[in-house]
């Protein structure tokens, strides 16, 4: 009934969690990275922290937004 | 450092708890069924839930804790912060429609909605009690650890204070009044780490902060290595001063000693190399704790009075770019580049023992380029990312999974989504949580930051780092922030009470009952668990007074991934899951992950008091062995406990 509903609950964790994973990986891995400074002077650690962050607020709002459009939500 | 408690944060604290009891007994009496003292009715707007799942959430740990480790190490403490909201992302996709759709008041309602196994109920009840009280302990410590700096009261009232007004709070009107407790909480500490932040940027970086009491500590040299003792008695800062030998304690130590010949102060000045074979002489500050109990500051009996010393607050910048002292107004962004090219004066400490003259505590400077203060791997919990060890590594990946995976699996944030009431609204207020947590983890960086450099800390407690950042801007601000401190405490622990309370009335007696409770029955059996897991939680928090127990929340995080999330999870996606699975799958999480922890290099540290190198357990953090565990052992036992209709 809300499969579709579900795809797109799918779709956009996937997405945050591939973010989350790079983050974390870098941090293990490469934590160089972490300091080169792609934007005015600060710095991929806080950028991408930051980033992360913004990422979870937008794909829970894409999703409030989508999912309230579907009817079959409403007598959940 | 000696606080000078403030009679206005204490007039705000209990204006504050005086309003929350009262909303409790006037709210009290519609919250008679099982319904209205579970689920607040389900009828709590998801506005108001949403904030609440920010004032259950952000606990003692997240305010206090997060900024005074950014404020003494840097940028590691916000790894808490993103791994703590990455959580809400599962809580959001994974948990919050289902958990609201299967359950009714509490977490093994949801696991037991397909079986009504009774065993699932014992399992799920049991794992809940345990994650509550992990959780629980550290709350309660910290309340007593705050309230003497910030009340001037002691430990024990800090505790028992926080205990009963917590137990009237869920005894009164259960879910209704912690909710509203909740909302006004998660309310004030959100707006007030917004307006302490803008005052930071406002305020800038300077290298001589302004605020009394600035001390200047002194910096002596270079001087040549060889020749260092005789250089240094020419010293005019030193003349009326003798230096003292490196004997037992001191000597081999990177440290030298100076006393003054009238007032018998001691000054430890720590030895800093430069370019070849120069040093630098840098004032350090020393406390001594004596076995009989006495504390000496600076080899001086600990006061304010004469022939006393306490030790000097600390914390700045001590080169900016460009050679200016001051910035002025800083953005948000420009905060950070402006560091990057600064020079931060951090404080590291070290303990020297001495079986009759007690420990004694030398706190000593270390200037460090804001570019490593940005950056991750500063803490020692988390330097093994900058290393080779794999198995530190390995340490740090378990973290982040715990994390992630923990949100979403504690009970105290699960029984929420019964408050509202539909699905629809439980998603609705889980976006609202993660924006207001969201805001306020990004807050904690500025809070942290701006705390470091305000020239205030107390080098002695970095759980202080918050509220003293608040009092290098002004004292009103101090008064508000010390108070929101506390109530942080009450939010949380209410909602671990109702969520304990709750597993043992709704999950426990009556999975040892052929009959259910009746409605009335189940309510009047939490009140009197609520009361008894409280009595439990003021003992606990006085017994644990002298122990450093922030790391339990790490254990709480780590059992509740563990035992919770696999046997969720599954019941959801997949659909040859067996009753006898979960209930393997609740178990062998919960137990491997407990004894993982008992085992673990860290609890022989911190607990046993035994060397962290014995521990039997390869690494400290759990979840990336024991979370797929609990997977493991739910997907094996069901796949054995098919039944044949099933198996088809």
């Amino acid at each position: 009934m809300d499969r579709q509903h579900s795809r797109l609950g799918f779709v956009l964790f996937t997405i945050y969690l591939l973010l989350y994973v790079g983050f974390v990986l870098i941090n293990a891995f490469r934590p160089t990275w972490m300091q080169v400074q792609p934007l005015s002077g600060v710095n991929l650690a806080i950028l991408y922290g930051f980033g992360l962050i913004l990422a979870a607020f937008f794909l829970a709002l894409l999703y409030g937004i989508f999912a309230k459009n579907e009817p079959a939500e409403e007598d959940a | 450092m000696i606080y000078e408690p403030s009679p206005l944060a204490i007039v705000i604290f209990f204006l504050f708890v005086g309003v929350t009891l009262g909303l409790s007994f006037f709210l009290g009496r519609t919250a008679k069924s099982s319904k209205g003292y579970f689920a607040a009715h389900g009828q709590i707007p998801w506005f108001v839930n949403g904030i609440a799942f920010a004032g259950d959430y952000l606990s003692a740990a997240s305010f206090l804790g997060i900024c005074g480790m950014i404020a003494f190490y840097g940028y590691d403490g916000f790894l808490y912060s993103i791994g703590y909201l990455a959580g809400w992302i599962v809580a959001l996709f994974v948990v919050a429609e289902p958990m609201k759709r299967l359950g009714k008041f509490t977490f093994a309602d949801a696991l037991d909605s397909k079986f009504g196994s009774r065993g699932i109920r014992l399992a799920a009840g049991i794992s809940t009690l345990a994650v509550s009280i992990f959780y629980l302990i550290p709350q309660m410590v910290g309340a007593g650890a705050l309230i003497q700096p910030l009340l001037g009261f002691p430990h024990e009232v800090g505790v028992l204070l926080v205990g009963i007004t917590v137990i009237l709070i869920v005894v009164t009107a259960g879910m209704v009044s912690t909710t509203w407790v909740q909302f006004l909480k998660g309310s004030l500490l959100v707006i007030f780490s917004a307006v302490l932040t803008v005052l930071i940027l406002q305020r800038g970086f300077q290298t001589d902060p302004q605020n009394e009491p600035a001390y200047r500590f002194t910096t002596l040299g270079p001087f040549t290595q060889q020749a260092l003792l005789e250089q240094l008695e020419q010293q005019p800062e030193i003349t009326d001063q003798v230096i003292l030998p490196a004997e037992g304690i001191w000597k081999d130590q990177p440290f030298i000693r100076t006393q003054q010949k009238a007032s018998g102060r001691i000054t430890v000045w720590s030895r800093e190399p430069v370019d070849g074979d120069r040093v630098l002489l840098r004032e350090a500050q020393m406390e001594t704790k004596r076995p009989d109990g006495q504390v000496l500051v600076a080899g001086l009996p600990r006061g304010t009075a004469p022939g006393e010393a306490t030790l000097y607050p600390v914390g700045r910048v001590s080169r900016l770019p460009a050679g200016v002292s001051k910035t002025g107004p800083l953005g948000p962004l420009s905060f950070f580049s402006t560091l990057e090219n600064s020079e931060v004066i951090l404080w590291r400490k070290k303990k020297l023992t001495h079986s009759a003259l007690g420990i004694t505590t030398v706190y000593f400077q270390q200037p460090t380029p804001g570019s490593h203060v940005l950056r991750p791997g500063e803490h020692p919990l988390f330097k093994g990312i900058r290393g080779n060890d794999p198995l530190a590594k390995l340490n740090f990946l378990s973290l982040m999974l715990a994390l992630f995976c923990g949100t979403a699996s504690l009970p105290h944030i699960l029984i929420r989504y019964y408050t509202v009431k539909d699905v629809s609204a439980a998603r609705k207020s889980t976006i609202v949580g993660i924006a207001s947590i969201g805001f306020f983890y990004i807050l904690t960086l500025y809070l942290g930051l701006g705390a470091m450099t305000s020239g205030s800390l107390d080098v002695t407690n970095n759980n202080m780092a918050a509220p003293l950042l608040a009092k290098s801007i002004n004292q009103w601000l101090f008064a508000v922030i010390s108070a929101i401190a506390f109530t942080t405490v009450l939010g949380t622990v209410s909602g671990l009470i109702l969520a304990s309370a709750g597993a043992v009335s709704h999950d426990l007696i009556s999975s040892m009952r052929a009959k259910p409770l009746s409605d009335a029955a189940q309510v009047r059996v939490a009140k009197i668990a609520s009361c008894f897991v409280g009595a439990i939680a003021i003992a606990l928090g006085i017994i644990f007074q002298k122990m450093n127990v922030s790391y339990l929340v790490g254990w709480a995080f780590s059992v509740a991934a563990s035992a919770n999330l696999p046997a969720l999870v599954m019941l959801l996606f997949w659909k040859r899951v067996t009753r006898q699975g979960i209930i393997a799958g609740v178990l062998v999480g919960m137990i491997s992950s407990l004894t993982w922890i008992l085992l673990s290099g860290d609890t022989f540290d911190k607990v046993y008091g035994l060397n962290p190198a014995d521990a039997i357990v390869p690494f400290s953090q759990p979840g990336i062995v024991t979370i797929p565990l609990g997977f493991f052992a739910l997907v094996i036992v069901s796949l054995i406990t098919q039944t044949k209709t099933k198996t088809v």
